[in-house]
């Protein structure tokens, strides 16, 4: 299955995730410690961020830290920028040529 | 700094994980004019690309189930073609379409549509409220949109920036 950074944040228990390892990285475990669901369904939507590039995983030891990647989230901002500077100039020129008509 | 004249500016929203963005933008212009705009060939050929590229239209069936099939001009002459398709039109009310990049015979580039664009029309006291929203399908369809719509790649808006400067949409 096609995953990608939109597939990251449609669910709102990742988007949650994604919110704790802004402030700091984490274990599975102690993420895990912050929803009432099976660790086993959080371990699976961990996976589905991982795989989406929208966090990294860190080995430290025997344990294995998840930090949060902000530069996949910062390319999809720059898309959208040019996206909205793309309508912005479009709609700017109907304006004036309605001026006109 | 320029005098201060009220001026109208598009407002954008984004819901990421819904994959959509809105578009509202206020015109004086009455209703009819604005519709008039989004509706035919000869109208929207002068405004719908963004300077400075220009835009090629091979034809316009304004119409559900009809094609408005056209290409963006790069300064360098470098065409990208573009296929709307009319999904539904409610006259004077709302435009819905699918669209995508596509070749110059019309083909959409993957065979499917990249995005849907509903856009509305409103009449105000002053003029009309349009409000577009535009839904996309995946990371890669956001790349398409920028990139048929108005830039061959981010490197385009680096080459073009010299020009855009030194023009007045700036």
């Amino acid at each position: 299955m096609h995953r990608d950074i939109f597939h990251a944040i449609a669910d709102p228990t990742r988007r949650s995730i994604l919110v704790l390892l802004a402030s700091q990285a984490m274990t599975p475990n102690a993420i895990a410690e912050h929803f009432d669901t099976t660790r086993q369904a959080v371990s699976k939507h961990i996976q589905i961020l991982a795989e989406c590039e929208a966090i990294n995983q860190q080995r430290n030891g025997r344990e294995i830290y998840y930090h949060f990647n902000p530069t996949k989230m910062k390319e999809i901002d720059q898309w959208l920028e040019l996206f909205r500077k793309q309508w912005e100039t479009r709609l700017d020129q109907l304006d004036e040529l309605l001026k006109d008509l | 700094m320029k005098q201060a004249v009220l001026k109208h500016e598009a407002r954008i929203t984004q819901d990421l994980p819904g994959k959509t963005v809105i578009v509202t933008r206020d015109f004086d212009a009455p209703l009819e004019k604005v519709w008039r705009a989004f509706s035919q060939r000869d109208i929207l050929d002068k405004w719908w690309a963004p300077k400075p590229f220009g835009i090629e239209t091979r034809s316009l069936d304004f119409k559900p189930g009809g094609i408005w099939h056209f290409c963006m001009l790069t300064t360098k002459g470098e065409r990208f073609w573009w296929r709307v398709d009319y999904i539904a039109i409610d006259p004077q009310r709302s435009i819905t379409t699918t669209s995508g990049p596509s070749d110059e015979n019309g083909s959409l580039n993957d065979g499917i549509p990249t995005m849907q664009r509903v856009t509305e029309f409103k009449s105000t006291p002053t003029g009309t409220l349009v409000t577009i929203t535009i839904k996309f399908e995946d990371e890669a369809h956001l790349q398409k949109m920028v990139e048929g719509g108005m830039l061959a790649g981010t490197t385009a808006v680096f080459n073009n920036l010299d020009e855009l400067l030194g023009s007045d949409i700036i």
